[in-house]
């Protein structure tokens, strides 16, 4: 990862997604303001920010729910305006939601090929390739690390991070160039975090560029490249994983000053008068 | 539910797998609370058994079975329809009025009104994903809509409540044959649309469970927005269910007018809650994501066997409404009752 770092001028190096300037406006509600950030192959750029800071605005940007109302969007290099999901699909970028991911009640192998199953057969007879669906959804999660004996079971059925693992595998399996993944570790325990991190890092191994959306700083600083802070809908830093340390991340992610505040309030408020209720 | 419980509990489903998928299936808790009601009405009612008796069951339970297929394929993905009674006497409105009024082919009326009733069915689905409104209104609208136009249409075109009787009209013989004929297997005596609604049944299950189509109507009415996210075209599969609904609606029309030759202008309505009933019963869950064609076609045999065996046990047909809400919330709770233990034992 040594060319993280380097200035983007040649041509070995345009980015697989290339936000500049972007804004987005609800309204008169300000989403989005000004945010450029870089996603290259083998890289994961982290995207930092609190509630409310403009998170989900960017994900829908680049997933291709939303528009953008200024700035420039870059996949490859080639400006673009994504009309819908389908669309970003079909530029190899993929997003991994944290509650959207899948259809608890549908089978495992029914949500891994969700929107791109496979057929065999013509016309009229034209119908599900099952045993392919079957085989590839069990070998692809094996490969994942994820042994699942029955992947008929509703995957309402496994768990929070299983859940994230199988999309993200369902991602790799479908050749996206670009990883989009929201808050994939928000609802997990710390064990459950750390398998879905690994995954992350072996979708960058196999060559992926990721887009990391979280508000954790520990989890982005295990895996991140990059990591752009978001405030209040506008860029409050983007940095190079050399040039900044987990500390000073931590602490501009949660305002720095405000983080200060916060600690001096807390120190002088009294002591609860009893335990929060079971 | 914390990380740990959860790995726990999905060990022992991998175990259980098996016998869960057995008891899992949508339409188990409707075929025990059928075998139930053929059960009590043999008991009950003599001439329930008799072959005749079962063709006149099998008969009742097509003309609500022919309807519940597509309202069940609707609510498994994630909506109502509330138009589908008065749809049916509109699609038969339409089809009889055209042809006696153009002095046409009555199979000119049937092609007519087939493109007249898809283009309902499009405009409840096309209503639906442009106002994002819940179905429950929009076609509480098109119900309301569609009886006024019937009974009005019809007045302003025949001066009476019933349409013109085409019985004796061009291609009428033939319609009738392919709508509302009978044929005789083994003896027995049985109507045609017997044969449209197991034929509906069996394409409805093959679309469902082995076709793409299949995967995005679970998916949309599951998590719709996940399913968007993933690149299924949610609302053109919301329009297809709407106007496979119509389709449907439409076969069941050209049935009611070719099994009379005359159309009362004022029928259907109520009907769409027998069709909901069916698909509910079994097994669509009133959510989405979750049900089966099979399931319905055992709903409206459910319907059948109650409303006829009512006859043949020879009771007081006052009662009738009675009996059939009665049979009908009954076999709906044996069927929560059955999924819920299916459920618990996984």
């Amino acid at each position: 990862m040594t060319d993280a770092t380097t200035d983007v001028t040649t041509d070995a190096a345009v980015p697989l997604v290339e936000l500049d300037g972007v804004s987005k406006h609800y309204g008169n509600v300000r989403a989005l303001e000004g945010v450029s950030l870089e996603v290259h192959p083998g890289e994961i750029t982290c995207v930092l920010g609190d509630n409310g800071a403009g998170k989900s605005t960017l994900i829908k940007i680049v997933a291709g729910l939303h528009q953008h109302d200024a700035g420039t969007f870059r996949i490859e290099g080639d400006e673009v305006r994504l009309g819908s999901p389908r669309d970003a699909l079909n530029r190899g970028i993929a997003t991994v939601y944290q509650d959207l991911a899948v259809v608890s009640l549908m089978p495992v192998w029914r949500n891994f090929f969700l929107g791109s199953e496979p057929t065999k057969g013509a016309g009229p007879f034209k119908r599900l390739d099952v045993r392919t669906m079957r085989e590839t959804t069990h070998a692809a999660l094996l490969r994942m690390g994820i042994d699942l004996r029955d992947v008929d079971q509703p995957i309402g059925t496994l768990s929070g991070g299983e859940r994230q693992c199988v999309a993200i595998a369902r991602a790799v399996h479908f050749g996206a160039k670009v990883l989009v993944l929201d808050e994939p570790t928000a609802a997990l325990g710390v064990k459950q975090s750390g398998v879905v991190l690994k995954y992350v890092a072996a979708a960058r191994d196999a060559g992926l560029g990721v887009v990391l959306i979280t508000h954790n700083p520990h989890h982005a600083y295990l895996v991140g490249d990059r990591f752009v802070l978001l405030k209040r809908g506008a860029m409050a830093g983007s940095h190079a994983k050399a040039d900044i340390a987990l500390e000073e991340l931590t602490r501009q992610m949660a305002g720095g000053s405000e983080l200060e505040e916060l600690s001096h309030e807390l120190r002088r408020a009294p002591a609860p008068a009893d335990a929060p209720g079971d | 539910m914390t990380a740990g419980a959860a790995a726990t509990a999905d060990e022992r489903l991998l175990r259980q797998g098996r016998a869960r998928r057995l008891l899992g299936r949508p339409e188990l808790g409707a075929v025990v609370g059928a075998a139930a009601v053929f059960v009590f009405f043999s008991v009950v009612a003599e001439t329930f058994l008799q072959a005749s008796s079962l063709s006149t069951v099998m008969y009742a339970s097509s003309t609500i079975g022919i309807m519940a297929v597509p309202v069940a394929l609707l609510m498994i993905g994630g909506e109502f329809d509330l138009s589908t009674g008065v749809m049916v006497t509109s699609s038969a409105l339409v089809s009889s009025m055209f042809s006696y009024q153009m002095t046409a082919n009555v199979w000119v009326g049937v092609g007519v009104s087939l493109l007249v009733t898809l283009a309902i069915g499009f405009f409840n689905g096309f209503m639906l994903t442009r106002t994002k409104l819940p179905s429950f209104i929009i076609t509480l609208g098109t119900f309301l809509m569609l009886t006024g136009l019937n009974l009005g249409f019809t007045k302003l075109v025949s001066g009476t409540v019933s349409t013109k009787t085409i019985g004796d009209m061009e291609g009428f013989p033939s319609a009738r044959a392919v709508f509302a004929s009978h044929v005789t297997v083994g003896g027995v005596d049985l109507q045609v649309t017997i044969l449209w609604w197991l034929g509906l049944v069996a394409v409805a299950t093959w679309i469902l469970l082995r076709t793409r189509v299949g995967n995005w109507i679970f998916a949309v009415g599951g998590n719709a927005d996940a399913a968007r996210a993933v690149g299924v075209p949610v609302n053109r599969t919301k329009i297809g269910l709407y106007m496979a609904v119509a389709f449907c609606a439409w076969i069941s029309g050209q049935h009611l007018l070719m099994s009379y030759d005359v159309v009362q202008s004022g029928e259907g309505v109520g009907n769409e809650f027998l069709y909901i009933i069916a698909a509910v019963i079994g097994g669509c869950l009133m959510t989405g994501g979750y049900g089966s064609a099979i399931g319905s076609a055992v709903g409206a045999f459910i319907f059948g066997m109650t409303s006829k065996g009512i006859v043949y046990a020879q009771w007081n047909p006052d009662w009738f409404k009675f009996f059939l809400g009665a049979m009908l919330l009954l076999a709906t709770l044996l069927n929560a009752w059955v999924r819920k233990r299916a459920e618990a034992n996984s």
